[in-house]
């Protein structure tokens, strides 16, 4: 398959996987529900912070961050892994390699595709952030914006080579899913997700400087509210796309690999 | 009647053990899982109290024993609820729902025993540990009054999962593609490992009647410490039993929409 031909079947496949996410939109609306963790954090935080702000995160400044987590989130999200343990394990796979395209592709055209869908719920949540905490909501420069739509891809890309590639596990065992857990629970706690990394103790933090959970949500997120100045964010940047690349190589290293396994059941 | 259901559970417990026991490679794992996942329930915790001596009137330690209560309940759920349910949402979905209705015993009671993963008590042995290191950092050993209250509780809170569960389960006759449901169910889950007074507003409303979370967790361990009015656990016992009630009409409600699917 050349890059032409890639190229020129990506605008279907974004379609289909565009169609799909407005079959699914009942499914589509669970998982939003699901993923209201950064609401649940914004209670909390607020409430830590009514006496006393913490750190130089006063009350406002949670609500602040923690709207553009759950944005972010939404937009960041990615699913591959579960669908290529499926698959392997039921043995479609071997109808997405019978086409002349890699099923990677197929997999990121499903993902990015239902992105317009989430906008129906982000872009009503970042106009309540700009409502109620003013403009400091969203980046208040043209860098600013252009940042921040980097780090959105560059945080979507981490995510979904991730599961590429812990999916991509699942040709070499019975089942990556387990991992998956193991994965998430490292992203919860490392992301920012739950709390901005600032708030954790400076040893801890360089670690999670060199982690990607941090570049999946954390960076985004503090460009959106406006916490880094041109320099320091210009570096994080480089580190979340370095960090991409190696996810990169890990992932197609793997896939490249697992695929020669690939014996498929059933039919 | 009950000796017949009783034999029946029986049946279906065996069956479960000796499936997990061929597995037996995965009590390794699972508690390795399990372990793990407490951890990162106590991460934020300890970010928490890194800032402050005690929020909305909850210290570290009294903060622990309602991380205990969700570790613990968390474990119940993982092992004897979620299995049995999910596989409900499969039947439906693949309309083999109607073997389980043909048998002869209430379907609601044959789909909710079908699978237990006794690995999960691990989790339940964490929340344990959790409450010991919570009275340690305390300084005083719980009231035998308060423990048994909060056993009271135990058998509310997990009256209210399942009643939940079979709630959530009801809504997979209505919208076909549910697979999620598992994970919506489990994140809703995840705001009871916070002491309820954190929350206000719409919050703490929709946490008290809606989904209640703050009684599974927060109303055990304020047992636990003796701080539970008695009129808390009175409205708990009552608020379950009519949660248990809702469920089993919307159940039996559902069920008598369900057209076997394809085939």
């Amino acid at each position: 398959m050349s890059l032409r031909s890639t190229l020129r079947a990506l605008p279907t496949l974004l379609r289909v996987g565009f169609s799909e996410a407005v079959a699914y939109r009942a499914e589509m609306f669970v998982w939003v529900l699901s993923t209201t963790m950064p609401l649940i954090m914004m209670a909390l935080w607020t409430a830590v912070a009514r006496e006393a702000p913490v750190g130089q995160y006063g009350s406002q400044d949670f609500v602040r961050y923690f709207l553009a987590a759950f944005v972010v989130r939404q937009l960041t999200g990615a699913w591959a892994a579960w669908m290529i343990n499926y698959e392997v394990r039921q043995g479609t796979l071997a109808m997405r390699l019978l086409r002349p395209i890699s099923p990677l592709w197929g997999y990121a055209a499903e993902n990015i595709g239902a992105m317009p869908m989430r906008l129906f719920v982000v872009v009503p949540v970042a106009s309540f952030a700009v409502y109620t905490v003013g403009w400091q909501a969203v980046p208040q420069t043209a860098w600013g914006w252009a940042f921040l739509l980097v780090s959105i891809f560059g945080g979507w890309l981490i995510t979904f080579l991730a599961n590429v590639a812990i999916g991509t596990l699942s040709l070499y065992m019975e089942s990556s899913t387990k991992l998956m857990d193991v994965w998430l629970a490292l992203f919860f706690v490392c992301s920012g997700y739950l709390y901005p990394v600032e708030l954790f103790p400076p040893v801890l933090r360089t670690v999670m400087d060199w982690l990607p959970f941090r570049y999946q949500i954390g960076l985004p997120v503090e460009l959106m509210t406006n916490a880094h100045g041109f320099e320091v964010a210009l570096g994080l940047l480089g580190r979340q796309w370095l960090w991409v690349g190696l996810m990169l190589l890990i992932s197609l290293g793997l896939w490249k690999r697992g695929l020669k396994r690939f014996a498929a059941f059933g039919g | 009647m009950l000796r017949r259901y009783l034999r029946l559970l029986g049946v279906q417990l065996r069956a479960s053990s000796l499936l997990a026991m061929q597995y037996r490679g995965d009590f390794v794992i699972e508690g390795i899982i399990s372990l793990f996942w407490t951890a990162t329930a106590l991460a934020p915790l300890f970010v928490v109290y890194r800032e402050r001596q005690s929020i909305a009137g909850w210290s570290f330690g009294e903060a622990l024993l309602v991380i205990g209560w969700f570790t613990l309940l968390q474990g119940i759920l993982e092992g004897a609820i979620n299995p049995s349910l999910t596989g409900v949402v499969e039947h439906i979905r693949k309309g083999t729902l109607d073997f389980v209705l043909l048998k002869p015993a209430d379907a609601q009671f044959l789909v909710s025993t079908t699978r237990f993963l006794p690995w999960r008590s691990i989790n339940a042995l964490a929340g344990i540990g959790l409450f010991v290191y919570g009275f340690h950092l305390i300084g005083r050993p719980p009231s035998l009054l308060g423990v048994l209250t909060s056993l009271v509780l135990l058998g509310t809170s997990v009256l209210l999962l399942y009643s939940l569960w079979i709630l959530t389960v009801s809504a997979a006759f209505y919208v076909v593609r549910v697979d999620n449901l598992t994970y919506f169910f489990t994140s809703i889950f995840d705001a009871a490992r916070w002491p309820a007074s954190v929350f206000r507003g719409v919050l703490a409303f929709v946490f008290t009647f809606v989904i209640p979370l703050a009684v599974m967790t927060t109303f055990p361990a304020q047992a636990m410490l003796d701080r539970l009015p008695w009129m808390s656990l009175v409205w708990a016992v009552v608020g379950s039993l009519g949660f248990a009630l809702l469920s089993r009409r919307v159940w039996l409600l559902s069920i008598g929409r369900y057209t076997s699917a394809s085939s």
